[in-house]
């Protein structure tokens, strides 16, 4: 056995290469003047400095940000209540839920977002512009995973504890809000980080539902490759590292913060043991 | 009027939600699908998909590419899986937080490095289409196939494997006859995350100047040509196909969470 242990190494190895090589390389070249990565270049700050400076592309940054806000707030909302009403219906109700929520989920987003344009657009007649349909239609991408978050954590509740804060006084409404949400927090958070990072990543809703003169980084991206200004072209790669060096900062973090709790775990059970 | 209220009500404006806005949406795709242009209903979308050897011939790449994408989107993510879950490596979870961390920054970001990559190495993406898109697919979506296999490789127990070899299996014996067959339900997680999508994202493959059209192109060019009905049938196909596709795999809720990304 003692020979193969190289093997695992390395296979984890060559695929996080093969993973973060594209990624690296753009960075690498976004510190540059090269028009176009394999060049020889020279160090330059000039793609931040157009990042930064350009107010067309920071305009589409800042509308993207803001509309991953909305959508997270609003999915938040609807798929907690949902995850709650659901959760007390009666299970022919919860079986309705569970499965109109699992559309979104499965379905693919050009079909999301082509049939929720042809409703609100076509159909209803609702203007683009007035962003409606866009934030319905992510917040439909988005809803359903909040959803299948704050669920599984109402299940592992102690359901008695509700019932003490009736007897104590306590209306449902209030017991709802002091006692049953904050047990279900943890899942309310991660739907809303998901929902974040779902509105972040959507291509399709957005561009069968946008505004026209509105853009978010995926449409922004897709349409600039088609184009053919250098100057932006290379600004978007400086985009790439910045939302890199973001969410390596993010993920480092969580994975300390998780290192911590698992070891604080095991030195508990290991006094229960003890 | 307090004693009215009841839990279940909490979930009214996320039913209406889901009522308007994901059951409707398909009653509409559907009665799009069979009326023309003049809202005639009738079966003559459904006819010229099936009639036209472009179009079918489109669903018949798009079913080719989906199934080579995940073919090598298993065969990379598999090995890759085992060995971490199986392996002595310290701090799995950064590793493994690391080979998913993909799925946090924008796709077309992601793509545009390896269009940039892939330009420097080929010269011409034009000249390679069809290995182009499985490669871009691929790079795309290897991170929801690593994470389910993981998460079912690492729940198996371990004193299962000690079990096979006590009763004289062989370490390849012991992983093809109890660790293949268990880490199962994560490769078929894995597979329904990868395979709809490598259907339909079009983008990919427009982003690496790719003139090859999978199904989601068709709904992209229905859309820009403004032909709701066309458009509406090509949807109702991909419905049709995505719930076989559900029906066979198995509804895994679990799949949510991969989707969106909760690793821990």
């Amino acid at each position: 056995m003692k020979k193969n242990t190289w093997i695992a190494p390395t296979v984890v190895l060559v695929v996080l290469l093969l993973i973060y090589a594209p990624i690296l390389i753009l960075a690498f070249y976004s510190f540059t003047d090269a028009s176009s990565i394999g060049e020889s270049a020279h160090f330059s700050m000039q793609n931040y400095i157009t990042l930064f400076t350009t107010e067309e592309l920071a305009a589409m940054i800042r509308g993207t940000l803001i509309l991953a806000l909305s959508v997270a707030v609003l999915s938040t909302i609807l798929g907690t209540l949902g995850a709650m009403g659901a959760f007390y219906s009666k299970p022919r109700a919860l079986t309705a839920y569970r499965i109109v929520n699992q559309i979104p989920v499965v379905n693919a987003d050009v079909v999301t977002g082509f049939s929720i344009c042809i409703l609100l657009v076509v159909v209803f007649g609702i203007n683009k512009d007035t962003f409606f349909p866009l934030v319905a239609g992510q917040t439909v991408l988005c809803a359903p995973f909040v959803f299948l978050s704050v669920y599984p954590k109402l299940g592992q509740m102690d359901p008695s504890i509700y019932e003490a804060a009736l007897d104590l006084g306590a209306s449902p409404a209030t017991a709802v809000r002091k006692v049953v949400i904050p047990q279900i927090m943890p899942g309310i958070v991660s739907g809303f980080v998901m929902a974040v990072t779902l509105s972040l990543d959507d291509y399709f809703v957005a561009t069968y539902t946008k505004p026209a003169a509105f853009d978010t980084i995926s449409t922004y991206v897709v349409n600039a490759t088609r184009g053919s200004q250098t100057e932006i072209k290379t600004a978007l790669w400086a985009l790439s590292t910045v939302i890199f060096v973001i969410v390596l900062g993010i993920c480092l973090g969580m994975n300390r913060k998780n290192s911590a709790k698992e070891k604080t775990r095991v030195r508990k059970d290991r006094r229960v043991s003890a | 009027m307090k004693g009215t209220f009841q839990r279940k009500y909490l979930g009214i404006p996320y039913a209406l939600y889901l009522l308007v806005l994901v059951i409707l949406p398909l009653i509409v795709i559907v009665s799009y699908a069979f009326t023309d242009s003049n809202g005639r209903p009738g079966i003559g979308n459904f006819i010229s998909f099936f009639t036209d050897p472009n179009t079918l011939g489109t669903l018949v790449y798009s079913l080719v590419l989906a199934f080579v994408t995940t073919l090598v989107c298993l065969l990379i993510a598999y090995p890759a899986a085992y060995f971490l879950a199986a392996s002595r490596i310290r701090s799995k979870s950064a590793i493994l937080m690391l080979m998913v961390m993909p799925m946090w920054i924008n796709f077309t970001l992601r793509i545009t490095a390896l269009k940039e990559l892939l330009t420097v190495v080929e010269g011409n993406l034009a000249f390679h289409p069809f290995m182009n898109s499985v490669i871009g697919m691929t790079y795309d979506f290897l991170p929801f196939m690593i994470l389910p296999i993981y998460n079912q490789i690492s729940r198996i127990d371990k004193s299962l494997l000690e079990a096979a070899a006590d009763l004289g299996a062989d370490p390849r014996q012991a992983f093809i006859r109890v660790l293949l067959p268990l880490s199962m339900p994560g490769v078929v997680s894995g597979i329904s995350m990868v395979f709809l999508p490598a259907m339909t994202n079009y983008v990919v493959l427009d982003m690496l100047y790719n003139s090859t059209y999978i199904m989601g192109s068709l709904i992209g060019s229905y859309f820009s040509a403004y032909d709701w009905h066309g458009g509406s049938m090509i949807s109702l196909i991909l419905l049709v196909i995505i719930c076989l596709f559900t029906l066979i795999a198995g509804n895994d809720e679990n799949e949510g969470s991969v989707r969106g990304g909760s690793v821990l």
